[in-house]
């Protein structure tokens, strides 16, 4: 389940500062904890076509502080089930990035990197690389400390908490 | 080394922690609610674990969808309900109020506690000299399993409240201004620490609407000094044993801090955070008119006792617009009953006020006062983001109870002196 080495590659969906987890997954969908459900309705109250349009592999580029607002996982785990590879911003919200890390949706934090959105873009998860395909600009960004690297590596944070209980 | 931060070295008996270290630590509450609760469920039988070292700890409140607004959200508490009976773990079902006013009333949260929620408005507890912070859900489940929590060590900003409070400013006000002054993304990962000579004039429920408010600026944890009001406050609840902070310690005093922040809270007027943002603040007395379709005076931020005594003395004797509904919801049963008792209820309701059970209901445009497309609602809640409250065109300013309660008589936003 290890992150580390995979390659993705998709179209690039592109927003701007501050999306909230109330337009991620609007509070009227947590009825459901449902991964697959929660994608018809991921990035809604940002962009009503998104779940339409998304296929496995895109890839979200935002601006400042994406992920801001509540604490429901139910935002990563909407995004993770409709097959975006990685989320990429300039920042991202405390319990957002907790939330992604503990599911194992790759976000990475990246300033700068020019893509529009149907841009083309791969991204080399280990090597800390990215490239747009579209426009051949290239970019470089700090893969995660240690720590997270282990609870990613371990498949989650469930998985991790079991080995570590299981050494007791 | 900061209050907040001295709660965490402490805990671990770490002489040395550096800001981006990453630690896990043992926790004391373990909050999460009728939304965030299935997915820790799903996440917890998933792994495969059969023990929990933490189910003492848990404490599960039914809130946001109830009572429960349809056959979805009344399967979801069910699941929660039956799951928290398997377990023993402290379950709180609908009605019995909302979670971060329900805790300290419970006495669940003590001074120098470390407590997580898998709500981002836990930082509530900070009022309480708690370090406390949202989390998600699978981080309540690993909490569930194994007691702790995974932090990043985090940088600490002294705020200094001065100066005093003008009339019909409260808690409120100063920390949406301090949002308005920091952006949303002001106080990301870290701790904000309350001090200054403002702290004083503050009440214990101002304190809490203060700290319910730190993650509008991103903040990890909102902190105060447990003083006297605090120890008034918890010393007949309280159920287990508790420390203050040392003797001498004092935020003022500190000067360990990565950043200090100095607030003038004599400048500082009622407060209407404009939609789409809790930073998009503007002075009561400086905008133009504005119509409102809904008021919603209560939750987690702004519905407890002295928020209504607040609102009620505004709006004695006085009729609800009939252009708006008045929306009124006690954050607990408790306060509900204490309005009840004290003639809050009689107020309220001769203005011709609807007075819900205690829910999150409309705050999160959940139920009980949903927005369609176009409307307006100046709200006590704690956000404003597009569709908050409802249908996506839908607008939520947020402010004070004081401003509320004179907003329901106008019909457009106002202050109390202009109604």
């Amino acid at each position: 389940m290890s992150n580390k080495g995979i390659e993705i590659s998709g179209r690039v969906f592109k927003y701007g500062d501050n999306v909230d987890t109330d337009q991620i997954i609007p509070a009227r969908y947590l009825d459901t904890s449902d991964p697959e459900e929660l994608a018809k309705h991921a990035m809604e109250g940002v962009d009503e076509d998104f779940a339409a349009n998304v296929s496995s592999g895109d890839i979200i580029i935002a601006g400042k502080n994406f992920g801001c607002g509540s604490s429901r996982e139910h935002a990563p785990l909407s995004i993770k089930g409709a097959g975006v590879g990685a989320v990429i911003a300039e920042t991202f919200a405390r319990i957002f990035v907790r939330n992604a890390i503990n599911i194992g949706l790759p976000i990475i934090e990246l300033s700068g990197f020019e893509a529009k959105t149907g841009d083309e873009v791969v991204v080399e998860l280990r090597r800390g690389k990215i490239k747009n395909l579209t426009s051949g600009k290239e970019g470089t960004f700090t893969h995660f400390p240690e720590f997270l690297s282990e609870i990613i590596q371990a498949g989650g944070l469930m998985e991790s908490v079991k080995k570590d209980l299981s050494e007791f | 080394m900061s209050l907040g931060r001295n709660i965490y070295k402490n805990r671990l008996n770490r002489k040395r922690l550096n800001k981006g270290d990453f630690i896990k630590i043992e926790v004391d509450v373990i909050l999460s609610n009728d939304i965030t609760t299935p997915l820790a469920i799903d996440a917890f039988e998933a792994s495969g674990i059969t023990k929990m070292k933490a189910a003492d700890k848990a404490v599960i409140v039914a809130d946001h969808f109830t009572p429960n607004k349809d056959i979805a959200s009344a399967q979801q508490v069910k699941k929660v309900r039956d799951f928290a009976r398997k377990w023993g773990i402290r379950f709180y079902d609908a009605g019995c109020g909302i979670e971060h006013t329900l805790l300290p009333e419970e006495g669940l949260v003590v001074p120098q506690d470390i407590v997580i929620g898998a709500d981002s408005h836990s930082v509530t507890y900070g009022a309480l000299g708690a370090v406390a912070s949202g989390v998600g859900s699978t981080d309540v489940a690993a909490a569930w399993a194994s007691g702790e929590a995974w932090f990043k060590f985090p940088e600490a900003v002294k705020v200094v409240l001065n100066g005093s409070l003008e009339p019909y400013v409260s808690g409120k006000d100063l920390i949406l201004y301090i949002i308005s002054q920091i952006g949303t993304d002001g106080a990301l990962y870290k701790g904000l620490e309350f001090c200054g000579p403002v702290m004083k004039e503050l009440s214990l429920d101002s304190r809490f609407t203060m700290a319910n408010m730190v993650i509008e600026c991103g903040a990890k944890y909102g902190i105060m000094e447990a003083d006297h009001k605090v120890v008034d406050y918890i010393e007949t609840r309280a159920r287990r044993p508790y420390t203050l902070q040392p003797e001498n310690y004092s935020i003022d005093k500190d000067d360990e801090f990565d950043e200090i922040l100095q607030v003038d809270c004599s400048k500082i007027d009622p407060q209407i955070a404009f939609p789409s943002s809790p930073a998009n603040c503007r002075s009561v007395y400086s905008i133009e008119k504005t119509p409102v379709d809904q008021v919603v005076l209560g939750s987690c931020t702004n519905g407890r006792l002295e928020d209504f005594k607040k609102a009620a003395k505004i709006i004695e004797g006085r009729k609800v617009c009939r252009d708006l509904r008045f929306i009124v919801i006690p954050s607990t049963a408790l306060i509900y009953r204490q309005m009840l008792e004290s003639g809050l209820m009689k107020i309220f309701a001769d203005s011709g006020a609807i007075i819900s059970p205690p829910t999150c209901g409309p705050c999160l445009g959940g139920h009980m006062g949903v927005l369609a497309e176009g409307e307006r609602a100046l709200s006590t809640t704690n956000r404003n983001f597009p569709g908050r409250m409802g249908h996506k065109n839908s607008f939520v300013y947020l402010a004070n109870p004081e401003v509320a309660a004179a907003t329901a008589v106008a019909g457009y936003i106002a202050a109390p002196d202009q109604v």
